[in-house]
């Protein structure tokens, strides 16, 4: 479980998160919604240590990150995976080597038993023989998996997932995003997954938190989602028309 | 107020890449892919440049000390000297942070701008040793290397020019480079070029590691990281020829 308390983050003069408190439970798709701008992927860089927060803690299962010394951030680090929105793999390196990378740096396998498990990782997402490929080589969706495989790679406690559909045309979208859900269930871990994509919210949220103007502006459940009355998260999520249909349909004026 | 801010900057992504390397064999094995990179493909344009520079040399040398005054040899001894005591180690090496220093700001700019660093980060690698501690250590070993091959090739350079056009002989070239030989000004050159080598490679490290944009930022870093270079190896070059020499 990861619980975020008072966080606040600024950039210069510019307020960006405010006073932000949430919780993250473990088994669960745990999504941050919200436009573009609201402050949702810093909240979850503040959330990993890519930025330090002005005022605020962030607890992982009880203990705070950011009065942690450089070794247990390293060491908590390591229980952390992340998909980047760009899946940011690393260029130079082939396909099986992204994947073997933490286990290269992190564990004391021997090389075959890193190969394996890189195969095993590689065999959940669907990638298979492209090894020896590299980044450029492979479509966004592959890159994603590519960039999922790394992220299950040492079996991680926490996986962040920045904007995975983002790209992606919406039949992968679905495939990734139900390989994060199966992911979660399978690892029990507690995922977090930023986005404002609502078929997203719709396939896989269970807990979802808006941020809004760099607040949190509400969290709930998916259903709580779609009956609530609280205005700047319906204009948020029923912005789309296929989004009022759903509405329409749900309180059966379809 | 910001050169402040970047010169405190520069203190603290250098005690980042020089603190404890978490797997010493993944280093050393990328320490040995820089120094290929970094280092063996500079071969060519060292040499190249050498040559021709030892040939300007003699050369320029020989039409301006046409006096009967003068020993012959004054050319082959000019030569010796200005290529091991200036050309080679800081004309070089001003070339090499227009190469390398672009690189490796590129490279690193780059995988700023892809998370590709954010995601070294998040899996608890020290992303600043990773990433700059083995092109530090490739280019502190093998620039000395490159040097000592370029200060050859420049006077074999100077040699070829000045007997090739026959305005100096064989004979009075290599008395020239033989006389009052003091094997220090070897030793002072290679102080100098292992002092640029950090220099240039720490420099640009520093400027790709901090890119934020996009690709047209990535291309501002390598620009930035070439001039300030060449300006940081222009100014400690005077620091040590005060220090080493007078």
């Amino acid at each position: 479980m990861i619980e975020v308390q008072g966080l606040s983050k600024r950039f210069g003069d510019v307020q960006v998160l405010t006073d932000i408190n949430a919780t993250f439970s473990k088994g669960l798709v745990n999504q941050i919604i919200g436009m573009s701008g609201s402050g949702k992927s810093v909240l979850a860089k503040c959330m990993v240590g890519l930025h330090k927060p002005e005022e605020g803690k962030v607890l992982y299962e009880g203990r705070s990150f950011h009065d942690m010394d450089i070794e247990e951030k390293r060491g908590i680090r390591q229980e952390i995976g992340m998909l980047f929105q760009g899946a940011a793999l690393f260029d130079s390196m082939s396909v099986l080597e992204n994947v073997m990378f933490p286990l290269k740096m992190f564990s004391d396998m021997p090389r075959s038993e890193m190969q394996d498990r890189a195969h095993v990782c590689l065999d959940r997402v669907n990638i298979v023989d492209k090894d020896s490929l590299f980044p450029a080589e492979l479509s966004g969706g592959m890159q994603k998996r590519v960039g999922i495989a790394r992220a299950i790679a040492m079996n991680p406690k926490y996986l962040f997932c920045d904007e995975p559909n983002s790209g992606l045309d919406p039949q992968t979208s679905i495939v990734i995003d139900e390989l994060i859900k199966e992911l979660t269930q399978e690892f029990d871990t507690t995922t977090i997954v930023i986005t404002h994509d609502m078929n997203s919210v719709m396939e896989t949220g269970e807990n979802i938190v808006f941020v809004h103007k760099g607040r949190m502006w509400w969290s709930g459940t998916r259903e709580e989602l779609l009956n609530s009355d609280n205005a700047e998260l319906n204009d948020f999520i029923f912005a789309s028309e296929m989004m009022r249909i759903v509405k329409r349909s749900l309180s059966g004026k379809a | 107020m910001t050169i402040l801010l970047h010169i405190g900057r520069y203190f603290l992504l250098l005690r980042d890449t020089l603190s404890r390397p978490e797997r010493m064999s993944l280093y050393w094995r990328r320490t040995l892919e820089e120094m290929d990179l970094l280092g063996v493909n500079s071969m060519g344009i060292v040499a190249l440049l050498s040559v021709f520079m030892g040939a300007v040399i003699t050369i320029q040398t020989t039409s301006n000390i046409d006096s009967a005054w003068i020993p012959a040899y004054v050319v082959g001894f000019t030569t010796r000297q200005s290529t091991i005591l200036e050309f080679s180690p800081t004309i070089i090496s001003l070339i090499l942070a227009g190469k390398v220093g672009s690189n490796i700001a590129a490279e690193i700019g780059s995988m700023r701008v892809k998370e590709q660093i954010d995601a070294l980060d998040i899996m608890g690698v020290n992303s600043a040793g990773y990433l700059i501690l083995p092109k530090i250590v490739a280019s502190v070993i093998m620039n000395p290397f490159l040097i000592i091959i370029s200060m050859f090739l420049s006077i074999f350079g100077g040699w070829l020019a000045g007997v090739g056009t026959g305005i100096i002989s064989s004979e009075a070239f290599i008395e020239g480079i033989q006389y009052s030989f003091d094997p220090y000004t070897v030793t002072y050159a290679l102080i100098k070029t292992v002092v640029f080598a950090f220099i240039i490679t720490t420099i640009s490290a520093y400027q790709g590691y901090y890119t934020k944009g996009g690709t047209r930022e990535v291309g501002i870093s390598s620009t930035r990281a070439v001039v300030y270079s060449d300006v940081v190896i222009l100014i400690t070059n005077y620091a040590l020829t005060q220090l080493l020499l007078i």
